[in-house]
């Protein structure tokens, strides 16, 4: 039985809801996907927090310039038209508000549109934060794509997040296996229901209460 | 007359003295400075509080730096990585101190101490566990953060090519901190791959104006830190 979105089909409905010439910022993990499923006729220019617009596909291994990474500290290309800048710049594009799109991973998303996916806020654990506080809070679309639940069967859309906060209020819309559901403020929204997959489905897995297509 | 080139790295971090404020430019192993984190190791100044983005990875550079017992304190945005051991190990020790900054607003209070502007208000952190205690302002309906400059006493930067006045460019995204870095210090040491004479870099194409820059060592050949890592090295 083929059901729900595996993790290309996620990335490339999400690519879908990218206006074309978007500036885009892709988080680590499954949003690094969506530059491997752009639509047809369509084009945007990566950013990367370490420096750089224009951000291409990885090198062949022969062909890799160690002074050419990426934020998760791979080894990246530079498409024609690239840019390089130092990182005030690079944030400044961030928090100034100029970059278009912003598609992250996360353990937790609320119906209120908070986001936590920085911290687990374990004793002992190392926090670690890097530019997701920044970018959560400066981009202009803040676009979420994750499992509907954890590996243990959690939910990870919630009515709050129990986890601590990269940002209160800042996610539009949540792509996962089994829907794309749309931050309102009503709460959770169903946009999309992936094949195979019913209403009731999602909303047993889901934290909170989803309002069903009108 | 103007001099700024030191002969060996080991002379150009000679006087960082035990407590100093060391900045390492560098974003993971690109930009990284090695040779000479590696000569201040050698100096052996302690008590040292360091700003850069990470906490060094494997047992070269940064990592060595702290696992050498020189570091009290690390300021930076994402102290772990996949080869991070040095640090995590400490700080669970409870052996040295950790300011985590975003990474966003560590290059910003570098920037602001570089450009004489004591504090400045951000949008990041607001409404999370890292704004608590921080004063709170709000400008046209939305709130915001206040985050004082980061200074230094000196800071380490590799560039790609220095002229003999300190002029800088770098390579793609070796870049990163370096150019805030070499603001933000009060004594700029920079490593240099090239080092030419004045006028050989086109005006237009500086990215750091040699007014940032105190001392320049030429290092020709420069160790990357992800190729010493895969060659299963250490220091000293």
């Amino acid at each position: 039985m083929n059901t729900g979105w595996n993790r290309d089909q996620m990335a490339a409905r999400a690519a879908q809801d990218i206006p074309d010439g978007s500036y885009v910022n892709l988080g680590i993990g499954i949003p690094e996907l969506v530059a491997q499923h752009v639509p047809e006729g369509c084009e945007f220019i990566y950013h990367t927090e370490n420096g750089m617009l224009g951000m291409g596909p990885p090198p062949a291994e022969d062909e890799r310039d160690l002074d050419l990474m990426n934020a998760g500290k791979k080894y990246v290309t530079a498409m024609p038209g690239a840019a390089y800048f130092h990182h005030a710049d690079s944030f400044s594009m961030i928090r100034g508000g100029h970059i278009d799109v912003c598609v992250l991973g996360t353990m937790q998303v609320a119906e209120n549109g908070d986001i936590a996916n920085w911290s687990t806020g374990a004793p002992g654990a190392i926090p670690a934060v890097g530019g997701a506080m920044d970018l959560v809070q400066g981009v202009k679309h803040i676009y979420v794509i994750t499992q509907h639940t954890t590996r243990k069967g959690d939910p990870k859309l919630v009515d709050r997040c129990t986890y601590p906060l990269t940002g209160p209020g800042v996610v539009s819309r949540i792509f996962t296996d089994l829907a794309v559901v749309d931050v309102t403020p009503g709460g959770f929204q169903l946009v999309e229901l992936a094949p195979g997959i019913s209403f009731e489905e999602v909303q047993a897995k889901t934290g909170a209460s989803i309002l069903p297509l009108a | 007359m103007i001099k700024k080139k030191y002969a060996s790295v080991a002379s150009a971090v000679a006087d960082i003295h035990d407590g100093a404020t060391v900045m390492i430019g560098g974003f993971g192993a690109s930009g990284s400075p090695i040779e000479l984190i590696h000569a201040l190791i050698d100096h052996g100044a302690k008590d040292l509080t360091v700003i850069n983005n990470n906490t060094g990875n494997g047992e070269v550079g940064l990592a060595a730096l702290i696992g050498n017992g020189q570091v009290k304190k690390m300021i930076c945005s994402f102290p772990k990585s996949s080869q991070s051991r040095v640090f995590p190990k400490l700080y669970q020790e409870g052996l040295i101190e950790l300011e985590l900054v975003p990474q966003g607003t560590l290059a910003e209070r570098i920037r602001a101490a570089g450009a004489g502007i004591p504090a400045f208000y951000t949008p990041t952190t607001v409404g999370t566990v890292l704004a608590e205690g921080k004063e709170i302002r709000s400008f046209d309906g939305r709130e915001y953060v206040m985050e004082p400059w980061l200074q230094a006493d000196f800071a380490l930067v590799k560039c790609e090519m220095s002229d003999a006045v300190g002029n800088l460019t770098y390579n793609k995204t070796a870049r990163n901190f370096n150019p805030l870095m070499c603001m933000a210090a009060t004594t700029t040491i920079v490593q240099t791959r090239k080092l030419v004479n004045a006028g050989d870099i086109d005006p237009e194409h500086v990215i750091t104006p040699g007014i940032f820059v105190n001392r320049i060592v030429e290092v020709p050949q420069p160790v990357h830190e992800d190729i010493l890592i895969a060659q299963g090295r250490s220091y000293p």
